[in-house]
């Protein structure tokens, strides 16, 4: 069965997920995005502006690398890693927030507004606000700015205003629930720049159309190296940006893929970000999809080392995909993904994100049960400098 | 008939206007709400919204966040605010009332098993904030066979041909969101009302009511003429915030402040709606 091209529906439904669970006050603001997304992406213009900027301002194509040293600790499969932390701003967020951006220049509007758990998005977003001529505000939340003090620091100093947001746990969430807010307020002349494949329609699919870059790349990148698809893909899932845009232009190929979450201090414990894994079908920040609630169906926090996995929901594109089974999806523990963040740096000289660091990990341990003839190939979302202060404190106290 | 439509039609024969009232369920905890929300139906509000608590409300303003939260600490669930219902049905059989939530929990409940025990509790509708008509495929088969009508909203931000595809699925009454924004905050622009209102009683026959942002005396004063009734929240649960245990006759003078400002030209609206002693 085909898979790209068929989804999402007119109104934005993934089989039984998607969809546009908003208050009337935002439904006619999704319906013009909407129109205007459609209009964008069928103008030659604007996908000649959008691919020469990320050419020339965000620095793609990123290299896709042979991991040899890690190869070889796994020993098994080869390892390579599509180098996304080498983009401009160090994740994958600005091929996302370059389109949005544009978009948003596109439909005359002045002001956007975005949501941050780890930073990136927020940092990728302001740096699109400056380099357009943008105002820009970015809520986070209050837990986050403590644990990613220097994505607060580039945020300011590219002119956007940090919006710090109390409410819940201070995470991710959170700052989801009060960008939604501030746009109800503000959506006759604010774009809000969402940074993953989540929300109400048109955003999964927006998203997933900017990011897709990734996996385009990479297909040509592999047959140039090897002469063939990978054997296997693998990418960390928060909301899941970085994975679709990996996995869609493979997911009609004989690739098998593998998403990976964040299982936090343990699945057992409860403490965990695994919405794929652990959760239940539900409708949060304007989409269907999985969700991890009580029974009563209020929404739980979630747990993860990581900020940018540390979300309860996920995109509804995976929730399809889980179902059609065409992923797979694993987790990875907190002190797992820290070990891999060491490792990496070790084997390879490369600092991951720690959200990186769960999508390595796994990769590990699917490439140790195979052959060597086997080819895997890692998306490399982000770089860990964000993450250092937190990550070396919390190796140090964890005794790793 | 629908007590919804029942009250609005005698409503209209006394020429006076509806006081709808959101109270959330269960703050600040089950007995203390109850208590709240009898006396502020015995105080004059004629269409009650029954606000179930969700952990992620995004269209509301920090007064009905907090609210949520409080109750939601003290153990309030979906069958706990169709016990709250069934309690107040108990006390007045004809007052409507309205289950105001987001869509989540509801659809965690159990669509099907919503419908017949809604019923069973005595609700009359449902207003789901966070579900528009394009998302409504589940939810209209689970309602259909009972008398359980959905509340829509209509927005500043509407455009005229969503109206007219909004009120053909609509039912009970139509809520008429007065300003862009969260619930609690903002000024209002009468002008902009006005102009949205008869746009919407040309469009459909449902009576008309004002909501968000709607908190004094001469707000409703203001608005009244405008439509067939108020709609009235933040400022009631602001009163369960600040006095807790304490704010059930608080928050019934608060209603009949409201009350009298709503039926300024209704003569004996005093004696209809008499003062607690």
């Amino acid at each position: 069965m085909k898979i790209m091209n068929h989804y999402p529906d007119a109104n934005g439904h993934f089989g039984a997920f998607g969809g546009r669970y908003v208050g009337e006050t935002l439904m006619p603001a999704l319906l013009e995005l909407d129109a205007a997304r459609q209009s964008a992406m069928a103008d030659p213009a604007f996908l000649a502006e959008f691919r020469a900027l990320l050419r020339d301002y965000v620095g793609r194509p990123t290299p896709v690398d042979f991991a040899a040293r890690l190869t070889a600790h796994a020993g098994g499969a080869r390892i390579y890693l599509k180098r996304e932390d080498l983009t401009h701003t160090g994740a994958h967020k600005i091929n996302n927030t370059i389109g949005q951006g544009l978009l948003a220049r596109r439909m005359g509007k002045r002001r956007i507004i975005a949501e941050t758990g780890a930073g990136q998005h927020g940092v990728a977003t302001a740096t699109v606000a400056a380099r357009f001529g943008l105002e820009c505000k970015v809520f986070m939340g209050v837990e986050d700015i403590r644990r990613q003090a220097p994505n607060v620091c580039r945020m300011k100093l590219l002119g956007a205003e940090v919006v710090p947001v109390a409410a819940g746990t201070g995470t991710l969430k959170d700052a989801m629930n009060e960008a939604m807010r501030y746009w109800v307020g503000a959506v006759e002349d604010t774009f809000y720049v969402i940074g993953t494949v989540a929300g109400p329609h048109p955003y999964p699919v927006l998203v997933r159309d900017f990011q897709r870059v990734i996996g385009d790349e990479a297909r040509g990148q592999m047959v140039d190296s090897i002469g063939r698809l990978p054997d296997m893909l693998v990418a960390c899932v928060g909301g899941g940006s970085n994975a679709m845009g990996l996995f869609y232009p493979f997911l009609d190929d004989p690739v098998e893929i593998v998403g990976v979450e964040a299982a936090g201090e343990g699945i057992a414990t409860g403490h965990h970000a695994a919405t794929l894994g652990e959760g239940s079908v539900g409708v949060l920040h304007g989409t269907k999809s999985y969700l991890l609630q009580d029974a009563d169906g209020q929404v739980q926090e979630a747990h993860s080392i990581s900020a940018g996995l540390d979300y309860p929901g996920v995109g509804p594109e995976h929730a399809l995909l889980k179902e059609l089974g065409r992923v797979r999806y694993v987790s990875v523990d907190d002190r797992t993904a820290l070990q891999t963040f060491q490792l990496l740096a070790r084997l390879e000289g490369i600092i991951p994100a720690l959200e990186s660091s769960h999508a390595v990990a796994a990769a590990l341990r699917e490439a140790a049960t195979r052959k060597p003839e086997e080819a895997i190939l890692v998306c490399l979302s982000g770089r860990g400098d964000k993450d250092l202060a937190h990550a070396v404190a919390t190796i140090e106290k964890m005794g790793l | 008939m629908n007590r919804i439509t029942k009250t609005f039609q005698r409503l209209a024969q006394q020429n006076r206007r509806a006081l709808v009232g959101y109270i959330t369920a269960g703050d600040p905890d089950f007995d203390t709400s109850l208590a709240i929300l009898q006396q502020a139906v015995d105080a004059g509000i004629d269409v009650l919204e029954l606000g179930v608590p969700f952990s992620d409300p995004t269209a509301d303003g920090t007064v009905i966040q907090l609210a949520a939260a409080r109750a939601l600490r003290q153990g309030m669930t979906v069958p706990r605010v169709l016990e709250l219902a069934h309690r107040i049905r108990a006390a007045h059989p004809e007052t409507p009332i309205v289950l105001f939530s987001y869509y989540n929990p509801l659809l965690r409940y159990g669509l099907e098993r919503l419908a017949k025990d809604a019923t069973a509790a005595g609700v009359d509708g449902f207003l789901i904030v966070d579900l528009p008509p394009e998302e409504a495929g589940e939810m209209r088969p689970a309602l259909s066979g009972y008398d359980l009508p959905l509340i829509r909203l209509i927005a500043p931000t509407t455009p005229a041909e969503r109206m007219a595809a909004i009120t053909r699925d609509a039912g009970g009454f139509l809520y008429l969101i007065t300003r862009t924004g969260v619930t609690g905050v903002g000024t209002l622009d009468q002008d902009r009302i006005q102009q949205l209102a008869a746009t919407l009683q040309q469009q459909s026959p449902l009576p008309v009511c004002l909501g968000f942002g709607i908190s004094t005396a001469a707000d409703v004063r203001q608005l009244a003429g405008l439509a067939n009734g108020v709609v009235v929240g933040s400022a009631l649960v602001k009163i369960v915030a600040e006095h807790g245990a304490q704010a059930a006759p608080l928050v019934a003078a608060k209603v009949r402040e409201l009350r009298a400002a709503l039926d300024p030209d209704i003569k004996g609206a005093a004696i209809i709606y008499p003062a607690a002693p």
